[in-house]
Formats: C-alpha cells, structure tokens, sequence
C-alpha cells in the first residue's frame, strides 16, 4: 500500500532521515520503534508531505507522493495523528471531528463515521459538546485518532500515542490500536513505548540516527536480543 | 422632569443603535487579527473606498441603490482578498511591528490614491433618510436600519463560522495553522477567503455609513481610531469581546453627549478606553 524507496529527508542543513526503506501492506499494522530523536516523527511528517524528502520515492497505492502538495495527501487516504495529539483546545470534541472530515469527500459520509467513532470510543459522546482543550491526555488522544479516522482512511500515521500518558491509559491506547488492526485498519505507528507496540504490530522497522538498522515480524523482534537488550531492559 | 427622562431614552436608544454600527466595524477587523494575526492598520481606508464605489455605481454609473450596495460589499472584498495576497502573505512570517508598519502604508496609499482618483471635495449619494418618530422620540431611520443590517451581518457571521465547514475551519486555523494540511486544509485557502470576509463586512459598514455621512478621502480617519478601540477594549481577535465593547462604547459617546456637548461624548469614551487599557489591558474578554 505504502512504500518509501531510499528516502532522505531533514530540516534545513541538519539530515533527520538516511537512506530509508519501507513497505506497509494493507490490512498490516507496523510499527517503527527507536530512541527519541532517531527521525521517526520526520518520516511521518515527510509521508504526510509537511517536509520534503531530499532523496528517494514514496508511493501509495502506486501513485507517487513525492510532490503532493500537503494538503492533498489527505486525498490518497492518508490520515496522519501528529505528535502530541495536536486538537484544536478551542473547539468542541464534535468541531474536531468536524474538521477530520473537511475534505468534501468526507462530509458525505460526516453523520456515518462520527457513529463509528463514537462507538469505538463512547467517551467522545459523552463530551462532544466539550472544549477539547479540557479533555484528559488519553481522552485527547482518542479525540485525535477518531478526528483521524473521520476522513475515512486507509493508511493512518500514528505519532506516539502513548507520549505523556498515565500507564493505565497507555493500555487502553493500545488496546485501542488493537481494535483498529482488527476492524481491518492499516496502521504505521511510530512508538518509544517498544514493548507495548511490538504486542499490537505484526512487524516493525528498528530506526537509529536516521537510518533503519532492523526489520521483521514483531514477534520476531521481540526475542532479538539486541532489541532485548537496548528497549525492553531485558 | 419628564422631557428630560424622554431625550435620556433617547439617547439610550441612540446609543444602542450606533453600537450595532460599531460592532460591524469591530467584527471585520476582529475577524482577521483572530485567523491571521495580522492588523490591517488600513481598515478604514477600505471602508472609505467601500463608500466611493456605492457613490460611483449609484451616482456616476446610474444603478439602481441596491446594485451599488451590492458593488460596494464586492469590491472592498476583492480589496480584502487582494491585500492579504499582494501585502500581508509576504510578510506573514515577518515581526509584528513590520506588518503594522506595512498595512500602515496602505493606509496612507488608499488615502493618496483616493485623493487624486476622487478629488478632495465632499460627495454623498443624495439620499437622506427620514427620521422617525416613535413617541416623542425622535430616531434615524438610516441608523435604524444599519443597526438592523449589522446585527444581522453578526448573526449570519455566527452561524457561518459555527456550523460551516469553512467556518469551522476558519476558527480551527486560529488555533493551530501548521496542523491544517493534515485535515485537508489549504492554510492560504482559508487565509484568503477570511481575507475576503473582512473586506466584505467592512464593505458591509460602507453601505451602512454611506446613508448617513459624506465621503472624502480622509473619512477613515474618522471611524478608524474608534474601530480599533472597540476591537482593543473587547480584547483583539475576539468578535464577542468586540461586539460588547462596541456598545458600551455606543453609550458613552449618545449618553455622555446627551448630557454635556456632543463632542463630550467621544472625550468620556476616549477617556474611559484609557482607563480601561490600564485596569485590563488585554481588553474584556482578551486573554493575551
């Protein structure tokens, strides 16, 4: 469905992003793990086309992304959750999820979704009238995969969902993530938490300063040793 | 004591009616520092040009008053549009200080050209409206209905912002621009358009100003400075802020000016707008 060929990316004269491969099949869940700061938040943002890559190929469904204005990404069934959630504070939960569905193709189907949403996270309902700015961190980050999921995706971009969460609510984003494979999603997410995101992933991508230094199955990586060794303090 | 309490009505009455006129003036300019964070220092010189283009369409070119009203609304949306992308899209990123100094330049631009385009003298549409007498009081009749068409010109700003998409979006832009294109958003899109609204509210405000003054070039001066201090007290950006100073504002100037001198009115509501910028500098309902 996704893949990127030999992308390089980074921000002015600093390079985030060496030389990387990788392919999201539909249907798959696939994490990309790392330290902070190995560029894992930049391959989002050069999927997302909010920066450029300097060097390689992204396609999605065989349809070049490389010089899709950002705004249009959105059009190849792309949804993209940022980094610290990113809500509009000052809208009610309802209007963000209003804007997950700005595009015109998705406001057909505005009535349809926000029921699917609700029903996959009932909270939402309940402060639909609310300013999403009062929300609790996991209710914002549930507001910000369903504000996603509004414009009826096929791939979405998931950010470090469970950054600055209590540990109990990192386990409801998980299982919400495990829900979403099930419904058939695909999903690239990008994690710290490696534990956690090996258990929902069918297979992950291993990113260091920029370059991808492993692959496989999840379950694979999770008896790596060196995997072992670095990220899960075993 | 009884006619003394009925021009006191009146004056209330008054005041209430130039308050929706000044909470116009207010939305517009409140509705572009709200989204893009700019002030367009030259606010009331789009007004002025607003009024010259109902004169030309209605006096010059001969349409019918509701045509040129029409055309006056257009062009100072155009005019909107045009400045956001020819004047504030390359400095958007600059200093504050550099883009009031810009829009300051327009300002002084649309006054020059005006002056030499419209010559100095005073023009007006020749239409006076009556005044109406209800009881013994005595109303205008054009400050009726522009009261009437600025509220509801805010409510119809309400709804749209409120229940549109586009609204929606237009306040979601406020609050996190650099987000947008992951909803599908065209950041300059929506920029341009609120652009257009700006201008066309305050081309709303010439239709309405155009039946009670004369134009001339320099007519911004006289709205402008008050435009700004309603926008300020309410707390910049915020158009419910905007829309209550604006007739607290209206008060001061119909009720201080029943009991003292007309121009007595505007000296107690300048005076009370410094107050007030030292009591609660980010206005009534700022938070900055």
């Amino acid at each position: 469905m996704l893949k990127l060929s030999n992308v390089s990316a980074g921000y002015g004269s600093f390079q985030a992003l060496f030389d990387t491969s990788l392919e999201v099949n539909a249907g798959e869940t696939v994490a990309v793990i790392g330290p902070n700061g190995a560029g894992k938040t930049t391959l989002l943002r050069v999927i997302s086309r909010l920066i450029d890559a300097s060097a390689g190929e992204m396609t999605m469904e065989a349809r070049s992304l490389n010089t899709v204005p950002s705004h249009e990404v959105i059009a190849y069934g792309i949804a993209h959750v940022p980094e610290n959630r990113r809500l509009f504070p000052r809208l009610s939960v309802e209007d963000n999820l209003r804007m997950g569905a700005y595009v015109p193709s998705a406001r057909a189907n505005f009535a349809e979704r926000l029921e699917r949403v609700y029903a996959l996270f009932p909270r939402m309902k309940e402060r639909r009238k609310q300013l999403a700015g009062t929300l609790s961190g996991g209710e914002q980050q549930m507001c910000a995969i369903g504000r996603a999921l509004m414009s009826g995706p096929k791939l979405l971009l998931l950010d470090e969902p469970s950054a600055g969460l209590a540990p109990v609510v990192v386990q409801a984003i998980f299982e919400v993530v495990r829900k979403m494979s099930a419904e058939g999603y695909t999903v690239l997410i990008v994690e710290q938490n490696v534990q956690q995101v090996l258990k929902v992933a069918d297979r992950a991508y291993l990113l260091e300063t920029g370059r991808i230094k492993l692959s496989g199955r999840a379950d694979e990586l999770r008896e790596n040793d060196a995997i072992k060794k670095s990220y899960l303090g075993l | 004591m009884q006619v003394f309490d009925i021009f006191l009505l009146e004056a209330v009455v008054n005041g209430i009616l130039l308050g929706g006129i000044l909470a116009l003036l207010a939305l517009g300019l409140n509705l572009v520092f709200g989204v893009i964070d700019v002030v367009w220092i030259c606010y009331a010189e789009l007004i002025m040009l607003g009024m010259y283009a109902v004169y030309y369409g209605h006096n010059v070119f001969g349409w019918p008053l509701w045509l040129a009203l029409v055309f006056g609304v257009a062009v100072v949306a155009v005019l909107g549009a045009l400045l956001h992308q020819f004047v504030i899209r390359p400095v958007l990123a600059a200093e504050p200080i550099n883009q009031l100094l810009v829009t300051g330049g327009v300002l002084f631009f649309l006054q020059a050209v005006a002056t030499l385009a419209f010559g100095i003298e005073f023009k007006n549409i020749g239409i006076r409206l009556p005044q109406l007498s209800v009881g013994e009081m005595y109303l205008s009749v054009a400050r009726l209905i522009a009261f009437l068409v600025a509220l509801a010109g805010m409510i119809g700003m309400y709804l749209f912002l409120t229940r549109s998409y586009l609204g929606t979006a237009i306040r979601a832009i406020s609050q996190d621009r650099a987000i947008m294109p992951l909803m599908g958003v065209n950041p300059n899109r929506i920029f341009l358009i609120t652009s257009a609204l700006g201008g066309g509210l305050a081309g709303l405000a010439a239709c309405l100003l155009v039946l009670q003054y004369d134009i001339h070039p320099a007519i911004g001066l006289t709205f402008g400075p008050i435009t700004f201090m309603v926008c300020v007290m309410g707390g910049l950006g915020n158009m419910i802020g905007g829309f209550i100073a604006a007739f607290i504002f209206a008060q001061f100037i119909s009720v201080g000016g029943f009991f003292l001198h007309i121009e007595w009115g505007y000296v107690i509501a300048f005076v009370f707008f410094i107050g007030m910028m030292f009591w609660r500098p980010q206005g009534i309902l700022g938070s900055k």
